[in-house]
C-alpha cells in the first residue's frame, strides 16, 4: 500500500498537510447525511407502529419483526407460530444468490484465466469486450433477457424451427428464470476480480508443480486455486451481495409467485398496501445479511495477508 | 521455456468457456438490437428492415414522455457526476496527499459505503429520510441520492490515478514559491486531468443506468429513462421500447469506451505515472 503514511522521515511531508479535514468534510458530509442518517433513520421507523395510507404512527412497536417471524392468527390472538412466508421468501433469495454465484464462478473462472493468460494488444481487446456489457443498463439487459425467453420469443423460436421442441419451453415467471436472469446481470463481476487475481499470479509456481510431477488437474487445484483465493472471493462477494437484494430481475422474470427479498421490499412501499416499518425491518434484516457477509470476507482478507 | 511456460498457462476447455461466456453476455443485446429495427407492430413477426420505431420514438404518441425523461435523465446525471468528481477529488486529495488527520480510516470505509450496502437498502433508507424530515420527493432527492452513489464511483479512477502520480511536481513547484492552492491548480490537478475525466464519465454512466433508487425517491411525475421505460415495460414489452434500449445502449458503450480511452491516453502521454501502484 504506497498510500500508508510514513510516520518520522523528514521528507515525506506531504503536500496538503493539515488540509486532510477541510478536503475530506464535502464527502463527509454528503455520505453521512444522506446515507448513514437515512439507515440510522430506517432502522427507528422499522420500530414504528404503520399507518393504513402509506408511512408511520411515531409509537414504538416490535409488530413489523413480530410480523415477519411469526404468525397469530387472523385476528393476532392465536398462540405464535413461525411464519414462514418471508422466511421462505428470504430462504429462496439465499439460495437463488448462492446458486448465481456458484453458475457465475463456473464460468467466470475459466474466462478470467483465458483472458488473464493471452498476451499484447490481444488481451486488451478480450478484456473491453467482458467489461462493456458490466456498463450496459442493468434494466436493458434484464429487458433483453425477458425478450429473448418469451414464451413466443426468439429462443423458442430458433429450438421450435430446430425441431428441438414440439411446443414452446415455459421459461418466463419460474424460478428457472429469474437465475438465468441473476447469472447473466452479475456474471462480469465474477470475471473482473478473477482476472485481477491470475493476472498477478506467477507462473514459476506452475513451473514447479510441473517440475515435480503434478499434473494439470493437481496444479489447478492444489497452486492455483489456493493462490487465486482472493479474487475468487472477491468475485463471489460481487455476485452474491447484489443478487441477495436483487429486485429487476425476479420482478421482470420471476412474475407474481417467485418473490425475492427486493420485491417484498418494494412492495411495502408501493401503493395501498404498503407497510413502511415493515418494509424497513425487512430491509434492516437484509442489510444484517449482507453485513455479515462482509465481515467474513474482510477477516477472510487479514488473515490471507498474514 | 517459452512454450513451456505457455502449456502451464493452457487449459483444456477454457477457450470454449470463455466464447459462450461472451455469447452468453452478448446475444440477448444483440437480438434486441435487431428485433429494433423490425418494420412492424408485432414484436413478434419479422418483417423488413426500418427506422420506423426510431422515428416513433422521437415523433409518436409517447415522444413528449420519452423527451422529458431523457431530458430529466442527462440533467440529473450531468450535475451528479460534477458534483461526485469533485467530493471525490478533494477526497483522493485528502486521502493520498494531506498525510495523517483524524478519521481518515473511517473515511475510507465510508466514501466505499454506497457500494456496500445493497440498492435497495439505500433506495429505502433515502425515501424513509426524505419522507421524516418532510422533504417532497422530485427532481432534487433523486439528484441529492445520485450524488452519493455518484462518490465511489468517481473516487476510484481518480484516487488509482493519484496514487501513481509522485508527489516530487508539487513539491518541486512550492521549491519555487508555489502556493499550495498553485501547486494544485498548476500541477496536479492538469497531471490528474484523464482520471479525473473518467470519473466523471463513469459516476455519469452509473446515474444514467440506476433504476432501483431512482424508483423509490422520485415521487409522483418526475420520471427519467430507466422509470419510464420500466413502466413500459410493466405493460409489455413494445418495438419502441427495444428502439429506445438500443439507443441507451449505444450510449453507455459509447461513453465507456470514451472513458477508457481517455484513461490510456493520459497513461501514455503523461511521462510522471508510475506503475507501481498495480
Amino acid at each position: 500500500m504506497a498510500n500508508l503514511p510514513k510516520t518520522t522521515s523528514k521528507g515525506s511531508a506531504k503536500t496538503y498537510d493539515g488540509l486532510g479535514i477541510p478536503l475530506i468534510l464535502p464527502a463527509w458530509i454528503i455520505i453521512g447525511f444522506f446515507l448513514v442518517i437515512p439507515v440510522a433513520m430506517m432502522l427507528v421507523y422499522s420500530f414504528l407502529t404503520k399507518e393504513f395510507r402509506g408511512g408511520v404512527i411515531w409509537e414504538f412497536s416490535i409488530g413489523a419483526y413480530d410480523q415477519f417471524f411469526f404468525y397469530r392468527g387472523l385476528f393476532g390472538d392465536s398462540p405464535p407460530t413461525i411464519e414462514w412466508t418471508y422466511i421462505g421468501i428470504f430462504w429462496r433469495s439465499i439460495w437463488q444468490a448462492g446458486l448465481a454465484t456458484f453458475f457465475c464462478l463456473l464460468i467466470g473462472f475459466p474466462t478470467a484465466w483465458f483472458i488473464a493468460t493471452r498476451t499484447g494488444p490481444n488481451k486488451t481487446i478480450w478484456l473491453f469486450l467482458i467489461t462493456i456489457p458490466y456498463w450496459v443498463n442493468l434494466l436493458i439487459r434484464t429487458i433483453s433477457m425477458k425478450f429473448l425467453i418469451r414464451d413466443n420469443g426468439p429462443l423458442n423460436e430458433f429450438f421450435l424451427s430446430l425441431g428441438l421442441i414440439s411446443e414452446p419451453l415455459h421459461i418466463i415467471n419460474t424460478n428457472f428464470a429469474v437465475q438465468l436472469g441473476l447469472f447473466y446481470s452479475y456474471l462480469p463481476f465474477m470475471v473482473l476480480p478473477i482476472y485481477a487475481a491470475v493476472e498477478r499470479y506467477n507462473f514459476a509456481l506452475s513451473e514447479a508443480a510441473a517440475d515435480l510431477y503434478a499434473s494439470q488437474t493437481v496444479t489447478l487445484t492444489q497452486v492455483i486455486l489456493p493462490t487465486v483465493k482472493p479474487g475468487i472471493i472477491a468475485g463471489c462477494i460481487l455476485v452474491f451481495v447484489p443478487s441477495l437484494g436483487a429486485f429487476l430481475a425476479p420482478d421482470l422474470l420471476g412474475g407474481a409467485k417467485n418473490f425475492m427479498i427486493g420485491s417484498l421490499i418494494e412492495e411495502q412501499f408501493k401503493g395501498a398496501a404498503g407497510n413502511w416499518p415493515f418494509g424497513a425491518a425487512a430491509s434492516m434484516i437484509l442489510l444484517s445479511l449482507v453485513l455479515i457477509v462482509l465481515t467474513f470476507y474482510a477477516r477472510s482478507q487479514t488473515k490471507d495477508q498474514i | 521455456m517459452a512454450t513451456k511456460s505457455l502449456d502451464l498457462r493452457h487449459f483444456t476447455g477454457f477457450q470454449p468457456l470463455t466464447l459462450l461466456c461472451l455469447f452468453l453476455l452478448y446475444a440477448p443485446l444483440i437480438i434486441v438490437m435487431i428485433y429494433s429495427f423490425n418494420d412492424s407492430n408485432s414484436i413478434t413477426r419479422w418483417n423488413t428492415i426500418s427506422l420506423r420505431w426510431y422515428y416513433d420514438l422521437f415523433y409518436g404518441v409517447d415522444a413528449p414522455k420519452f423527451k422529458t425523461a431523457a431530458i430529466n435523465s442527462v440533467s440529473i446525471a450531468i450535475m451528479a457526476a460534477i458534483s461526485a468528481t469533485i467530493i471525490a477529488t478533494m477526497a483522493a486529495t485528502a486521502m493520498m496527499r494531506a498525510g495523517r488527520f483524524r478519521g481518515k480510516s473511517v473515511s475510507f470505509a465510508l466514501i466505499n459505503l454506497p457500494l456496500m450496502v445493497p440498492e435497495i437498502v439505500t433506495a429505502v433508507a433515502t425515501l424513509i429520510f426524505f419522507s421524516a424530515i418532510g422533504f417532497t420527493t422530485g427532481y432534487l432527492t433523486i439528484l441529492i441520492a445520485h450524488i452519493v452513489f455518484c462518490i465511489p464511483f468517481a473516487y476510484l479512477p481518480i484516487a488509482a490515478r493519484m496514487e501513481g502520480i509522485e508527489e516530487v511536481y508539487e513539491q518541486a513547484a512550492q521549491d519555487l514559491y508555489a502556493t499550495r492552492f498553485q501547486a494544485f491548480r498548476l500541477i496536479l490537478l492538469p497531471l490528474m486531468a484523464p482520471g479525473i475525466m473518467s470519473g466523471f464519465l463513469l459516476a455519469f454512466i452509473i446515474s444514467l443506468d440506476d433504476f432501483i433508487i431512482t424508483n423509490f425517491v422520485k415521487g409522483a411525475g418526475v420520471e427519467t429513462l430507466p422509470t419510464v421505460i420500466f413502466g413500459a415495460v410493466k405493460q409489455g414489452i413494445k418495438p419502441n421500447i427495444m428502439a429506445i434500449s438500443t439507443l441507451l445502449l449505444v450510449v453507455s458503450v459509447g461513453f465507456v469506451a470514451l472513458s477508457y480511452f481517455v484513461g490510456r491516453i493520459g497513461e501514455k502521454a503523461n511521462p510522471t505515472t508510475t506503475k507501481k501502484g498495480e
